[in-house]
């Protein structure tokens, strides 16, 4: 079980092999407001690099709008209040400061949403999307980074021959993989996956889970589930939230198997939630 | 077992049979309904047509200015003034619409002013298009000084059809879901690159929709365009706007004096001669004629654009 106090001291954290993992982003005493209302509690907790750390809790424990915290979604709408920090590494940076541009820490951090999102648009277009919000205009770069997003996404063989076709042709799965792809094109620090499958099949929602662990070589994974099973199988650190707190911290399989809390063991053995 | 349930699928099948009626009744009532508005449409249309038919298929009647004598009167000036009234109109109204849509629906923060604005908009839209004539008597005809211009007419429409044109803006923006903004917002794109690049491509269908239905409003306007003072008797087109010598684009006809369809339709309705009255009959058919015209490219564009999108 790693200790909450000790990670935060010492800025690192330890995962299930005992080895030593970089956290690349951490919040510290992070609170939320939508107006008056405080939807997060001193929240402190480090997110391991190259690492997939899950989030679980019932619904309104505060999960999502935890993870919409690490991409500054929630100052597209009025009466939104952060308070804290949370600290995106190398560069040790406050992505919740003041002086520090969303748009920045959008192009940082991608994200995935529960329902699949495709604009409108091409496949190809959905994909290139936000190459082109990043400037690029080449037309070969274009097609590289399309391709390779394709291919990490795991859905370049099904797509490769209709690249123009419009993105809401594809099945539910496949749009959420697209969706996936657009998140990964723009090279991402860390992604995002708010319930990345709770709109899907049990097929479809297998192969999310598997290019989940797949994409974890490359970049940091904060993912929100209210599935349990899907947060054992997928996530190396776990974390359990109610009630806007973060009860319990810890290598996904501790966390599971030794609960040090009775709320998160009440809440694992299906008592409540 | 079998007796007291066959009794109660009776009394189920006589409790269907009463509720049924009222299935009729309804059905009754509204197909009444629906024959009243569709053959008061078709009467009032095969009148005119029966009305304006010799003049309708007569070439002259499209190529000749109006004149004293009913038979050799056209509506040359008129369909020109009406033409080139829209064109304005359109220009203006458009942009300045489109543009005040958005910047209320993405832009601008929701409170107390934001509010007071929107309600004002809504109202405005219902405000009697006489004021407007009033109003643009003032303003653009004595204090812009631009006269009985199609510069004057064109704009005094534009402000009618502005609050429409926002209105139907603000519809389509609004029924595009907060999804497709959220996904744009999270790869990085600031607020004009989610305008640009979403809000505007997937609404045109609806805005669309909403131009034209507001420049179908604005071709039949008669009440503001008297207010103004366009004249109703024109022997001369405005000034061409292709010229055959450098810059060969000319404004000069933006400031000429005009007339449009239904102005001369209510000239000839006020003459004592029958035969005029077959000129408005042929004339409101025309008149009618572009606005379903107009209609059928909105429909026409909107099938084009909204074919692909299905939220």
């Amino acid at each position: 079980m790693v200790e909450l106090a000790e990670t935060s001291a010492l800025n690192e954290v330890k995962d299930a092999e005992g080895m030593v993992v970089k956290p690349k982003a951490e919040a510290k005493d992070l609170s939320f407001f939508y107006g008056a209302f405080q939807a997060l509690k001193n929240i402190n907790m480090p997110i391991a690099d190259k690492r997939v750390t899950a989030l679980i809790g019932p619904s309104g424990c505060g999960k999502s709008t935890f993870l919409r915290c690490f991409n500054r979604m929630h100052d597209l709408y009025p009466g939104n209040r952060y308070q804290g920090k949370i600290v995106l590494q190398p560069d040790n940076t406050n992505i919740l400061g003041a002086k520090v541009d969303p748009i920045e820490v959008r192009m940082r951090i991608s994200m995935v949403f529960q329902k699949p999102n495709p604009f409108p648009k091409s496949i190809y277009e959905n994909v290139a999307y936000g190459l082109r919000v990043r400037g690029s205009r080449s037309k070969r770069s274009l097609d590289d980074k399309v391709e390779e997003a394709l291919r990490d996404a795991a859905l370049w063989d099904e797509v490769k021959h209709r690249l123009n076709d419009l993105a809401f042709n594809l099945s539910g799965g496949q749009q959420q993989r697209l969706c996936i792809a657009r998140a990964l094109a723009t090279d991402p620090e860390i992604m995002l996956f708010d319930e990345p499958t709770s709109a899907l099949d049990p097929i479809a929602t297998a192969s999310i889970e598997e290019l989940i662990s797949e994409l974890k070589s490359k970049v940091t994974i904060l993912i929100v589930t209210h599935n349990m099973q899907q947060a054992a199988r997928v996530s190396d650190f776990t974390a359990f939230m109610y009630i806007g707190e973060l009860i319990e911290f810890g290598v996904t399989n501790n966390l599971f198997v030794t609960p040090a809390k009775k709320q998160t063991e009440d809440y694992i053995t299906g008592r409540f939630g | 077992m079998t007796a007291p349930n066959e009794q109660h699928i009776q009394e189920i099948r006589a409790l269907i049979k009463t509720h049924k009626i009222w299935d009729k009744v309804f059905a009754i009532v509204g197909l009444i309904s629906m024959l009243v508005g569709v053959t008061t449409l078709i009467v009032l249309f095969a009148n005119l047509a029966i009305d304006g038919a010799p003049r309708l298929l007569s070439w002259d009647f499209y190529t000749s200015f109006p004149s004293r004598r009913a038979g050799s009167a056209g509506i040359l000036s008129a369909w020109v003034g009406t033409t080139l009234v829209m064109l304005v109109t359109a220009v203006s109204a458009v942009p300045i619409g489109v543009a005040a849509g958005i910047y209320l629906e993405e832009y601008a923060a929701k409170n107390w002013f934001t509010a007071i604005i929107e309600i004002n908009v809504t109202n405005l839209a219902g405000v009697p298009s006489i004021v407007y004539g009033l109003l643009a008597l003032g303003l653009f005809v004595y204090q812009f000084g631009l006269g009985q211009s199609i510069l004057a007419a064109g704009l005094t429409l534009a402000l009618l059809i502005l609050p429409v044109v926002i209105v139907a803006t603000r519809e389509a923006i609004r029924s595009i879901p907060q999804a497709i903004r959220e996904a744009a917002y999270a790869v990085g794109s600031t607020r004009w690159q989610v305008v640009h690049d979403h809000v505007l491509p997937y609404s045109t269908g609806g805005i669309l929709t909403g131009v034209i239905i507001g420049l179908s409003r604005a071709i039949g306007e008669t009440a503001p365009i008297i207010t103004i003072g366009a004249l109703t008797f024109i022997a001369f087109l405005p000034d061409s706007p292709i010229k055959g010598e450098f810059p060969y684009i000319s404004f000069d006809w933006i400031m000429a004096p005009f007339t449009v369809m239904p102005i001369q339709m209510f000239s000839w309705t006020s003459r004592p001669e029958q035969d005029f009255q077959f000129n408005a009959a042929a004339a409101g058919m025309v008149l009618l004629g572009m606005t379903l015209l107009m209609n059928a490219l909105a429909i026409y564009l909107r099938y084009r654009i909204r074919r692909n999108i299905k939220w």
